[in-house]
């Protein structure tokens, strides 16, 4: 899928303000994401990257200004709420049960039920179910390297743990995956692994917003790049219209970009 | 896997590249396993194995040693009634250790609501199946403010439990008065609160229904773990509260369902107790507690939660009733009784760390 950015964006800020007592983390922040695209999200500490993304994720409440999904005003109070709405988040610590397998993990907090009176009444799982989409949803992904979906996780490296949190984004997202530095705990070849899966999630129709310090992977993978500083948007730049150091330029205040110097 | 890597399209840095090409069995070593360690990794894979080999070869043991007597149904079903009232608590004591918690506070819910059953049924008359509610909803309550304590106000569960031991224990020598309610009593005016003592005879076997009791609880919270989202949840809770948080578990409520349930198990094992002695005593069941953590530990539960399996508590449980009941036979002083015990709990503990050590 090619990102269409004449189409209305998939999640979008306009004026979004937060303020603690005398701090402005967001202030007036701008924000698209188009369908079909990866956006890097950088920022120097302390631009107010993080709250931006947890206020798209639920976590956080903003004071002034409006989130729009699908061009739609929408208000979260929780991440159960967002994500009920399809955008999933996937965290750079790992965020899986080591003891519950693959299956289990993928649908940890979103079992299915046996449809009848085994299901309403008794409350049972639909084991085989859930192994079934879990299988398929890991093999689509090409994560089937992993041979046993009732593989415990913890017998799993971390690029494959990572895989594993990755995959239920991507099973349960339905309009926004948002990534939290998900390549920060992992080696190089695990990076590598997960950077693929990163774009294989988007060329299955999910745009992605990716929160990343590593420069070479945002450049790798992303398709626009917002640069966050000092609350709100700085800049947009692509991989092919600016350099890793214009962008660190841009993010430390070096550098200036006018509005008709930005990309897309 | 490096073959099925795509080779990206734009920048990447060389050591990426070199990463790509370099040989994905970086971190793998020669697979000559030793016999021990295929039976390392065996006991790794089936949790269960290490406790039902150790249950085989007692009750081996024991027919060659103690002989006929042994074996015979009568005396397997003795075994069965003497480990009745610590499979029971087990259970409660296997949902907390599964959420990395512990409860020293077990026996005490136990004697309390016995004596809540016994007092409601006997000294205020009250109708004695609605006296067995009663100690039922005492025993969750208990659990309900264990719950509060770990969930609210956040004190480690060992120092919460610790505290409302004596608390319940000091609220049951309140409650009783300190006084024993006779079995006579018991059987002239509430002989429903005996119902857990008597026996069914079953091919020379004689079972007690508190035997079947504690059979069917077993198998409910057996069901209730691996066949029920909550089950799964417990799990996630025990083995890393933060993931199962960001999974959009809510832990607390998790915590407290179980602690509650805990209660609710204790408080039938109350009624399983009264069935066993007898009596209603505020003085028994002193030895409950550790028992329970023996059972449970046996039964191969991490301490540190998230691992173990409802089924090896039932067969902990078991390997400490045919220990003390073989070494009974064998007419060893019980003091040895007690010795061997505490090898086993120190056994089982040093094998799930051998286990662990090399194979995760």
């Amino acid at each position: 899928m090619v990102a269409q950015y004449d189409k209305t964006p998939v999640l979008q800020t306009k004026g979004l303000v937060k303020r603690y007592g005398s701090v402005t983390a967001i202030d007036h922040a701008d924000f698209e994401l188009y369908p079909g695209e990866i956006l890097a999200v950088i920022g120097d500490n302390g631009a107010g990257k993080s709250s931006l993304i947890k206020a798209l994720s639920g976590a956080l409440v903003p004071d002034e200004g409006e989130i729009l999904l699908d061009g739609k005003p929408v208000h979260f109070a929780s991440p159960m709420e967002a994500r009920a709405l399809g955008i999933e988040t996937v965290y750079q610590n790992l965020a899986v049960s080591p003891a519950l397998n693959i299956a289990d993990n993928l649908y940890l907090g979103r079992e299915l039920r046996k449809p009848g009176i085994l299901g309403s009444v008794f409350r049972m799982l639909d084991k085989k179910e859930m192994e079934r989409r879990a299988q398929a949803k890991m093999t689509e992904l090409g994560l089937m390297t992993i041979q046993n979906i009732s593989q415990a996780v913890e017998s799993l490296s971390g690029g494959q743990r990572q895989g594993v949190a990755v995959a239920r984004s991507a099973l349960f997202g339905s309009k926004v995956v948002i990534m939290d530095e998900p390549t920060a705990a992992l080696g190089v070849k695990e990076s590598r692994r997960v950077l693929n899966l990163i774009k294989e999630v988007r060329d299955r129709g999910l745009p992605i917003i990716l929160i990343s310090h590593n420069m070479p992977h945002v450049f790798e993978v992303a398709d626009r790049i917002h640069i966050h500083r000092l609350g709100k948007r700085a800049a947009i730049v692509t991989p092919q219209s600016h350099s890793m150091s214009d962008a660190v330029a841009i993010m430390t205040g070096a550098m200036n970009v006018g509005s008709s110097d930005q990309a897309a | 896997m490096s073959s099925t890597d795509t080779k990206p399209s734009t920048a990447v840095l060389d050591h990426d590249k070199v990463a790509d090409q370099a040989s994905a069995y970086v971190a793998q070593f020669e697979r000559n396993e030793t016999p021990l360690q295929r039976f390392k990794k065996f006991l790794h894979h089936y949790p269960i194995a290490a406790p039902l080999i150790v249950l085989l070869l007692a009750v081996i043991s024991f027919s060659v040693i103690v002989g006929d007597r042994f074996l015979h149904p009568f005396n397997l079903s003795l075994i069965l009634q003497q480990v009745t009232i610590i499979g029971v608590i087990g259970v409660a004591q296997t949902l907390i250790i599964l959420t990395a918690g512990i409860d020293l506070s077990v026996g005490a819910i136990m004697v309390l609501t016995s004596v809540v059953m016994g007092r409601m049924a006997v000294n205020h008359g009250i109708d004695p199946s609605l006296s067995i509610l009663i100690g039922i909803a005492v025993g969750a309550l208990a659990g309900f403010i264990n719950g509060l304590l770990i969930t609210r106000l956040k004190i480690p569960p060992f120092i919460a439990t610790l505290g409302s031991w004596n608390v319940f224990f000091a609220l049951n020598l309140w409650y009783s008065k300190s006084e024993t309610i006779r079995s006579q009593d018991i059987s002239n005016i509430a002989p429903l609160l005996q119902w857990t003592g008597q026996t069914i005879d079953f091919f020379g076997a004689r079972l007690t229904y508190g035997s079947l009791l504690m059979l069917g609880i077993f198998f409910l919270i057996w069901y209730a773990l691996n066949w029920t989202a909550w089950g799964r949840h417990v799990y996630a809770t025990g083995d890393d509260p933060e993931a199962a948080k960001l999974a959009g578990i809510r832990t607390n409520r998790i915590l407290m369902s179980v602690y509650v349930l805990a209660g609710v198990v204790c408080a039938i094992g109350a009624w399983v107790l009264i069935g066993r002695i007898g009596s209603v005593s505020p003085q028994a069941g002193t030895m409950t507690n550790l028992d329970s953590i023996t059972a449970v530990v046996i039964g191969g539960c991490s301490l540190f939660g998230g691992r173990g399996s409802i089924y090896g508590t039932l067969i902990g449980a078991l390997v400490v009733g045919v220990f003390r009941n073989g070494l009974a036979l064998a007419g060893v002083d019980v003091l040895w009784q007690e010795f061997t015990v505490g090898i086993l709990i120190i056994s089982a503990v040093a094998i799930d760390q051998w286990i662990r050590r090399g194979t995760a």
